[in-house]
């Protein structure tokens, strides 16, 4: 990226001066939320610290409610990933390679749970899970993420297949290879780059997601929502922070490393025409 | 296998409809054992069809296909002993050269030793030798269509298809791999089935041609044939160029009510006193419009009376300012009365 920027012209100083500010405006929050894991003051904000301290990493390791918010949120996340990834894909690869009545339709139904606010999924999933007597458990909360974690699969999934010579597909059948080896040797290596990045994506939105766990969880407490119940004890606070950070980690990787596969796969595609 | 009178490809009947659109019409044809057989046509003639059909791409409405006696009309593409050499090579882009061409035997579970083997076979072939490492990225146009061919001759199939391979490829590249095309499939004797447009690539290469129109076969033969003998007005101008001369002025030339072709090269410029022989016709007019094309001379004649016909000479003793000169001239065409062929309708 940094080679796209050789016109040998400077942006203004104004531009320069706005562009910082944004980022900054973006960041700097984050970095007071790591500095504030550090105070030994557990109640306010007072700049400058009072002292360092690593003690609140050592509370936040002691308390077995947040080890089981963390476990339940990767577990939800884990496997709402894995049913995305199934279905997104069955869904691209129907929408891509057949033509059936209603397909526009089926492609707009999927994109919509992304679309509408989480309020709104949240409260119809309720409302039917309700209707139906199914208990609020666990499964409740994948199958809730799943609807907006198959969007990010599918879109990823569906761009690879349009950019994929569709004749590659009747060349390896033509060449004695059947369904099963026509996926695994070819269909799966063009699209694995894809699935890895849009499978990261729903990981990270599955495993932030408040607003329609709260409407589908039952008893159980996901990692988000146990923050978001903290915020009424400011005693917790630096733990809290504690946790702030280490979720941040957790869905920056693999948004980063999702970022860097799609713009690498984009460059050798670029290259082979 | 019984002898030399087995064909390759047989076609009984075959329709094709895509939705309303009569794709394939009633096809009947048969393609013999080790023959270099073209399907020439305009685009939706339904040569492509007939070729996916072969392929398993596409199964027939109605009617059976052939190969070498089994009725394949309903098996999938995997199950039938013919490969493909695409149009855009579909090449697979996250392999190598070598394992592009070694797909075949890779899925059938050829070891990987015999595997190499082969595909240094095919890359000399296909004098491709050392590329294997190579992606296809890094190729250019006629190698890859070169990889491609490798590729789909590696499983030795009955027969190959090739679905108007040279079409990307610019004028000179094509000539040269039209010469090689044919070599290659005399070294390796299968019958080759090839698609295309162009009729000019359908005559140089094949051992016989199907001429296709609105989806259906009008004419199967020898280039010769097909070029000399064309069976309808269709064939006559679709391949090479012709005069289609009908109504009053055939009637005035022939002083009979039929409908016939005329090769332009067929047709000779006289002056105007020149003695028509009794085999010949002739036909008075006055040249409208000469281009010169530096091998021969192409005229455009208006007849006295109406109607026009063009006229080629090869240019072995005239210049271009000689023959620039007859613009405006009044001529005697004249032309052996053996060289017409009456035609029917479309």
């Amino acid at each position: 990226m940094p080679s796209n920027v050789s016109y040998g012209q400077k942006a203004s100083w104004g531009l320069t001066l706005a562009a910082w500010g944004g980022l900054l405006f973006l960041h700097v929050p984050i970095l007071i939320i790591f500095l504030y894991t550090l105070t030994p003051d557990e109640t306010t904000y007072t700049f400058p610290l009072p002292g360092i301290t690593f003690k609140w990493f050592g509370v936040a390791l002691q308390r077995t409610d947040l080890w089981r918010a963390l476990t339940l949120s990767l577990r939800v996340a884990a496997v709402a990933t894995v049913a995305a990834l199934v279905l997104g894909t069955l869904a691209a690869a129907a929408v891509y390679r057949s033509q059936f009545f209603g397909r526009e339709a089926v492609s707009f139904l999927l994109v919509l749970p992304i679309a509408l606010p989480g309020i709104v999924t949240g409260i119809a999933l309720r409302t039917s899970i309700g209707a139906l007597d199914i208990p609020f458990s666990y499964w409740t909360i994948v199958v809730g993420h799943a609807t907006f974690c198959v969007v990010v699969v599918y879109n990823n999934v569906l761009a690879r297949f349009r950019r994929m010579q569709g004749s590659q597909i009747e060349a390896s059948m033509d060449l004695g290879a059947n369904a099963f080896q026509t996926f695994r040797y070819v269909v799966f290596p063009n699209i694995a780059t894809a699935l890895l990045a849009g499978g990261m994506l729903a990981f990270a939105l599955s495993f932030d997601e408040v607003i329609v766990t709260t409407f589908t969880a039952g008893q159980q407490t996901t990692l988000p929502i146990w923050i978001f119940s903290q915020l009424t004890r400011p005693r917790d606070r630096p733990v809290t922070n504690v946790v702030a950070l280490f979720v941040m980690l957790i869905t920056f990787l693999p948004i980063f490393f999702a970022q860097k596969i799609t713009a690498q796969s984009a460059d050798t595609e670029g290259g082979s025409k | 296998m019984t002898g030399q009178t087995q064909s390759a490809i047989r076609f009984e009947n075959v329709s094709k409809y895509f939705g309303n659109v009569k794709a394939v019409d009633q096809a009947n044809l048969e393609i013999r054992d080790g023959e270099f057989f073209s399907l020439l046509g305009p685009s939706g003639s339904g040569k492509t069809t007939c070729l996916r059909m072969i392929a398993g791409f596409e199964v027939p409405s109605s009617g059976h296909i052939y190969l070498y006696g089994q009725d394949v009309s309903n098996l999938p593409p995997y199950e039938r002993d013919v490969n493909t050499v695409f149009q855009d090579y579909a090449l697979f882009p996250h392999m190598s050269v070598g394992d592009n061409i070694a797909y075949g035997l890779m899925v059938k579970g050829v070891p990987k030793p015999e595997r190499m083997k082969r595909v240094d076979e095919m890359l000399e072939l296909v004098q491709l030798t050392g590329y294997a490492a190579r992606k296809p990225s890094q190729l250019s146009g006629g190698q890859r269509q070169r990889v491609a061919l490798a590729r789909a001759l590696i499983n030795h199939p009955k027969v190959l298809l090739l679905d108007e391979p040279l079409g990307a490829l610019d004028l000179k590249l094509r000539q040269q791999m039209q010469v090689e095309l044919k070599a290659i499939q005399k070294r390796v004797g299968i019958t080759f089935i090839f698609v295309t447009h162009d009729q000019e690539e359908a005559l140089t290469m094949s051992d016989r041609i199907a001429v296709f129109n609105e989806g259906k076969i009008v004419q199967v033969g020898t280039p010769a044939e097909i070029y000399e003998h064309p069976a309808t007005a269709f064939v006559a101008g679709f391949v090479g160029t012709s005069n289609l001369v009908s109504g009053e002025v055939a009637k005035r030339i022939t002083g009979r009510e039929i409908r016939f072709s005329i090769r332009p090269e067929k047709i000779h410029l006289g002056t105007m006193d020149t003695n028509i022989e009794a085999d010949s016709y002739s036909a008075d007019g006055v040249v409208r419009d000469v281009i010169y094309l530096g091998l021969y001379t192409r005229y455009l004649v208006e007849l006295n009376g109406g109607g026009d016909l063009v006229v080629v000479e090869q240019n072995l003793k005239t210049t271009s300012m000689d023959v620039l000169k007859v613009k405006g001239q009044a001529v005697r065409l004249h032309w052996k009365k053996e060289h017409i062929r009456e035609v029917g309708g479309s």
